[in-house]
């Protein structure tokens, strides 16, 4: 029997949600699975993480931040030297990017990023597939040599582990090098929208064209009652707020209804609003990546769709 | 001070395609190219700080066959100095692993300042190239930046996390920084440095000793629908449009 090794996502001292999700994926392959929880304080987060399926908890007991990628880089190095494993799954987010791929390098572990499925081929042999080219395409991949796997597994794929009864662990000590990279300053989004909690999301894109067009969409979806939405090129133009954004570096949304209007459909966007119940995107350009992600759709001018919305209510 | 960059020919599919006969590529047929969003914003980066440092250059590197002499011109376009193509026969750009360790051979000798990457490819997204090249070298990194500033051989810039979170941090040059999509608006190269970037000789570097790949792509099945949902196109005209938005809403809400 393999083991597999999970790296536990830590924000703010608390363990995150995709934790659960790269635990479901561990536990999936049938594999002994041993959980690393690296925080300030980590055997309180220990009932947290014993999750079914986990056969131990190795908890390490960290000085710095859990943003700090060089820190969690050489803390990750100490945890698989420690316990060996053949596969070390971590959940696909910004944290896990950032030291996942050096990680590979220093140790030579083959890498795979952003996976959406993983499985044993009937040799007992890991392959994991990955979703490519605006998810037009699924790539299988094999790792054709005997190092270690690091899988970066997207979020909201896996089904979470669930909480079971406590699971033994254990503290690793590990002597980590200072930082070469030090935190000055740190910004939380501000404002009273709350975009999580609203059943029905409008949102723009680039494709609305200018600031000024933003007044007719705001009114429409005030009127409607519904929150209002934007990409990251909406907030990087300095059109809304950033408490807007929906995306990777955004908020991650799961509305009963959400409208992209003008959205291509990037990567990072889609990252943050692909789970929601129903998807409806109108965009001018019919071969836009959010069509692939949609229940509805159509080829439109979004300006034209905007004035029959504000005389039809 | 010298600033390099890597720029990646990234891929388009079209909605219906065909894949190669070994099942591993999609067929050409079907691809159209660009160069990857956040590699544009990273030259542009690039090219500001070498300008507010007052003299220096901007070497781009692309890893890939002879089309990624294409984005490499195309971005050599902007203004940066000189470009160089890293290939060797067989290099396998599947792995992130493989194309950090070459590119980082490749930036090795040339000993820059400081290294830019688009924050992720926008065709297969990894995230991965950036963090492995610093590994590679053996330099600090930091990913998904933006607004960066150079006083002496400091770097201060921002990173974006998840919901909306950014953190100030500063890092000692030599290093890596991966720039996040939409970090600035790309200049529009000068016709001069569009006439120098057509004709631009475009030297390949040939990395040496690199490992076996440990990942490789076996097969390709397209997936209609990214998300598996199925698509219902609104018929009809905006006036359409709009009543089916609205009719959901209710529904919804």
């Amino acid at each position: 029997m393999s083991r597999c090794l999970v790296l536990a996502e830590v924000i703010d001292g608390a363990l995150a949600a995709v934790t659960a999700e790269a635990v479901g994926a561990a536990v999936a392959l049938g594999d002994e699975v041993v959980l690393a929880v690296a925080a300030a304080d980590p055997d309180a987060l220990v009932a947290a993480a014993s999750f079914t399926g986990v056969t131990e908890i190795v908890t390490v007991a960290v000085g710095g931040s859990d943003r700090d990628h060089d820190l969690a880089k050489q803390i990750a190095a100490a945890v698989i030297a420690d316990v060996a494993p053949d596969v070390v799954v971590a959940p696909f987010t910004i944290r896990s990017t950032s030291f996942g791929p050096a990680l590979a390098h220093s140790l030579d572990l083959a890498l795979v990023a952003d996976a959406v499925a993983l499985q044993r081929d009937e040799d007992g042999a890991l392959t994991a597939i990955r979703s490519i080219y605006a998810g037009r395409v699924h790539a299988e991949v094999t790792f054709p040599t005997d190092r270690p796997v690091l899988a970066l597994v997207r979020p909201s794929v896996w089904v979470p582990a669930d909480v079971g009864s406590p699971v033994a662990s254990r503290s690793l000590a590990v002597d980590v090098e200072p930082s070469k990279v030090r935190a000055l300053d740190l910004v939380r989004p501000s404002g009273d929208v709350d975009l999580t909690r609203a059943d029905v999301i409008f949102s723009i894109g680039r494709g609305v064209g200018s600031q000024e067009n933003i007044a007719a969409f705001a009114d429409v979806a005030e009127r409607l009652g519904v929150a209002l939405a934007a990409s990251r090129p909406v907030v990087d133009a300095g059109w809304l707020p950033a408490v807007h954004q929906v995306g990777q570096t955004g908020v991650t949304v799961k509305p009963r209804l959400y409208v992209a209007f003008g959205i291509s459909g990037a990567l990072h966007h889609l990252a943050g609003m692909q789970n929601s119940k129903t998807i409806l995107a109108v965009n001018t350009d019919g071969d836009a990546p959010i069509f692939g992600y949609a229940d509805l759709g159509a080829v439109a001018d979004v300006h034209e769709v905007v004035e029959q919305l504000q005389s039809l209510i | 001070m010298k600033v390099a960059v890597c720029v990646k020919q990234a891929l388009e599919v079209s909605r219906y395609l065909e894949f190669t006969a070994d099942g591993t590529r999609v067929d050409p047929a079907f691809v159209t190219t660009m160069v990857n969003e956040a590699d544009l914003s990273a030259v542009e980066e690039a090219l500001a700080l070498v300008e507010s440092a007052g003299d220096g250059e901007v070497v781009l590197f692309s890893a890939g066959e002879d089309g990624a002499d294409e984005a490499l011109r195309v971005a050599l376009a902007l203004g940066p100095q000189r470009a160089v193509r890293v290939w060797a026969d067989g290099l396998a750009l599947d792995d992130a692993r493989t194309v950090g360790a070459a590119l980082a051979q490749a930036i090795a000798a040339e000993a820059p300042d400081l290294v830019l990457c688009g924050v992720q490819s926008a065709d297969t997204g990894q995230q991965s190239t950036g963090p492995v090249i610093a590994a590679a070298w053996g330099v600090p990194w930091v990913p998904v930046a933006h607004g960066l500033s150079l006083s002496g051989s400091t770097l201060t810039l921002h990173r974006d996390f998840e919901a909306g979170v950014t953190e100030t941090v500063e890092v000692h040059l030599p290093a890596v920084v991966t720039i996040q999509v939409g970090a600035n608006v790309p200049r529009y190269g000068t016709f001069k440095d569009k006439m120098r970037a057509k004709k631009a000789d475009i030297p390949v570097v040939e990395p040496v000793g690199l490992p076996a790949p440990r990942m490789v792509v076996t097969r390709l099945t397209a997936a209609p629908g990214g998300s598996g949902r199925s698509l219902e196109m609104i018929k009809g005209g905006p006036a359409d449009v709009a009543a089916r938005i609205i009719a959901l809403v209710r529904e919804a809400n």
